[in-house]
């Protein structure tokens, strides 16, 4: 960069936060529960068990950590078909984001479909994930889900 | 403690645009800091309150906010405040300071120059950092999950979304200050491609770089306007879960509870300018709201036609009051919203005498 101009004083600027992070006792178990291919959310007040945890109640705001296991199929609960998948999307081919109600769960999560074509897509249809080779405690560990 | 009587004095916005390349901020933001002070009749060292909203994710530095104070003069020292949140949460924390009696009059400003980045990208960052943006879902993709459970829930259809972008585009028509201008009908806005089914460019709103500046004022302060004063009657916002799954996303509850506490009776108003981003967004707040068809919904054609980020919602705000005052109606609704799929709402009811 610094060559192109003979003169031009350059800098590069990054921006980053270069923080580590602890995720706590909740989030913890739920990536730990996925390099065991397992997806597990916390049970709230009113007993509903969302998906992925959280570590206080919606409704009341009170600290919530029973985790509990779900899925780990589920139902799509609304879609949206992207033909052109931008630069960062989890898939490079046409896929379908989705909240997806695992079984057990009383609340939705954020994913991807592999589904092929918008025509493979229904809110209703049931999915099921498919998982990265060897996980690593992230939420990329579900490559994405596909029609069961 | 008695509630002061708070008046928009002055309002002025910049045209919104796609890209801003010859100024920046502090240059786009000053002769509408002066446009809105002269319709107040105050000059700068008269205002007893200075607050701006912006985002510093959209210049991509940390305190990137700090810079623009060279618009307004912060020397001899001012009381200044800024809220990373659009100037309409900024215009409240300005009510808020009236109310406490220390300042009698109020200088709000916000600015959004989202040519700089990628901006659904930078939208994703508003999100979980745990579990959803590491999928980097964009602000369009979201939406058009929304408007999936909306219109499945509702019976309503795609056609109904292009007819509120038809109508919207012919309001902006009469909008210099408007992006989006154009007047495609229903037909041809429908033959067009998905962006993020069910959503097509029509649903969507432009990329924009903007600004706008608003006056309040109390008590003597508000005599000197030149403006009609357009009283605030009532103001509040609420909020939803962060997490999307566990909201109802085919309704905006937060707007209703703040409706009902800033005290926006149904049919009580002339005209509203709702901060609806989509087009599914403006049905799902009619809705929340009980706005039937008597009323004139985003006569300046919305945040379809204009979305200058951190800046359209205050400019509903302005815009309800400019009408106002230009003697369009006696009582008005102005909305704001903010995070992905109107997780966050204001309501202001606006009255002129």
């Amino acid at each position: 960069m610094a060559a192109a101009i003979a003169g031009r004083l350059t800098a590069a600027h990054v921006l980053e936060y270069p923080y580590r992070r602890s995720v706590g006792p909740v989030l913890g178990a739920f990536f730990t529960g996925l390099t065991e291919r397992r997806v597990t959310g916390v049970k709230a007040r009113d007993g509903r068990i969302l998906v992925p945890p959280v570590e206080y109640d919606p409704d009341t705001g009170e600290a919530i950590s029973e985790m509990v296991e779900v899925g780990p199929g589920g139902v799509v609960t609304t879609w949206a078909w992207v033909e052109k998948p931008r630069r960062k999307h989890p898939l490079d081919r046409p896929f379908a984001w989705a909240l997806i109600r695992l079984d057990g769960a009383g609340s939705a999560m954020l994913h991807v479909v592999d589904a092929g074509s918008a025509a493979a897509m229904e809110t209703g249809m049931r999915v099921r994930p498919r998982w990265k080779d060897e996980p690593e405690g992230n939420i990329r560990d579900i490559v994405c889900f596909e029609p069961e | 403690m008695a509630r002061r009587e708070v008046a928009i004095v002055g309002f002025a916005q910049s045209a919104s645009v796609r890209r801003e390349t010859a100024l920046n901020e502090v240059e786009m933001l000053m002769p509408i800091l002066g446009e809105a002070k002269a319709q107040a009749g105050l000059r700068g060292p008269e205002i007893g309150f200075t607050v701006s909203g912006s985002c510093d994710y959209l210049a991509g530095q940390p305190f990137a906010f700090v810079s623009a104070l060279d618009a307004v003069g912060a020397w001899p020292p001012i009381a200044e405040s800024h809220v990373e949140m659009d100037g309409a949460w900024a215009l409240y924390e300005a009510w808020v300071k009236l109310q406490t009696g220390e300042a009698d009059s109020a200088l709000v400003y916000a600015f959004g120059k989202s040519s700089m980045g990628d901006l659904p990208e930078v939208l994703t960052l508003q999100l979980d950092p745990y579990t959803a943006a590491p999928l980097w879902p964009d602000a369009i993709a979201l939406a058009a999950l929304q408007a999936r459970a909306y219109l499945e829930k509702t019976g309503r259809s795609e056609r109904d979304l292009a007819a509120v972008a038809v109508r919207s585009r012919r309001a902006a028509a009469a909008n210099p200050k408007a992006q989006v201008r154009t007047t495609a009908d229903v037909e041809t806005l429908l033959a067009t491609p998905y962006l993020a089914s069910p959503l097509r460019a029509h649903d969507c709103p432009p990329i924009s770089d903007g600004c706008a500046a608003l006056v309040l004022a109390c008590g003597e302060a508000v005599r000197r306007s030149a403006m009609p004063p357009v009283w605030i009657r009532g103001i509040d916002h609420r909020i939803e879960a962060h997490a999307l799954g566990v909201r109802d996303l085919a309704a905006s509850p937060s707007t209703r509870l703040a409706g009902e506490k800033a005290g926006a009776t149904p049919g009580g108003v002339d005209l509203a300018e709702l901060h609806a981003p989509f087009t599914h967004q403006e049905l799902i707040l009619r809705d929340a709201l009980g706005l039937g068809a008597d009323v004139d919904v985003n006569p300046s054609g919305g945040a379809l036609a204009a979305n200058p980020m951190m800046v359209a919602g205050l400019i509903r705000i302005g815009e309800a009051a400019a009408r106002l005052a230009a003697g369009a109606g006696r009582r008005a609704l102005a909305h704001a919203t903010s995070g992905p799929c109107l997780q966050q709402n204001l309501v202001c009811v606006l009255e002129r005498d």
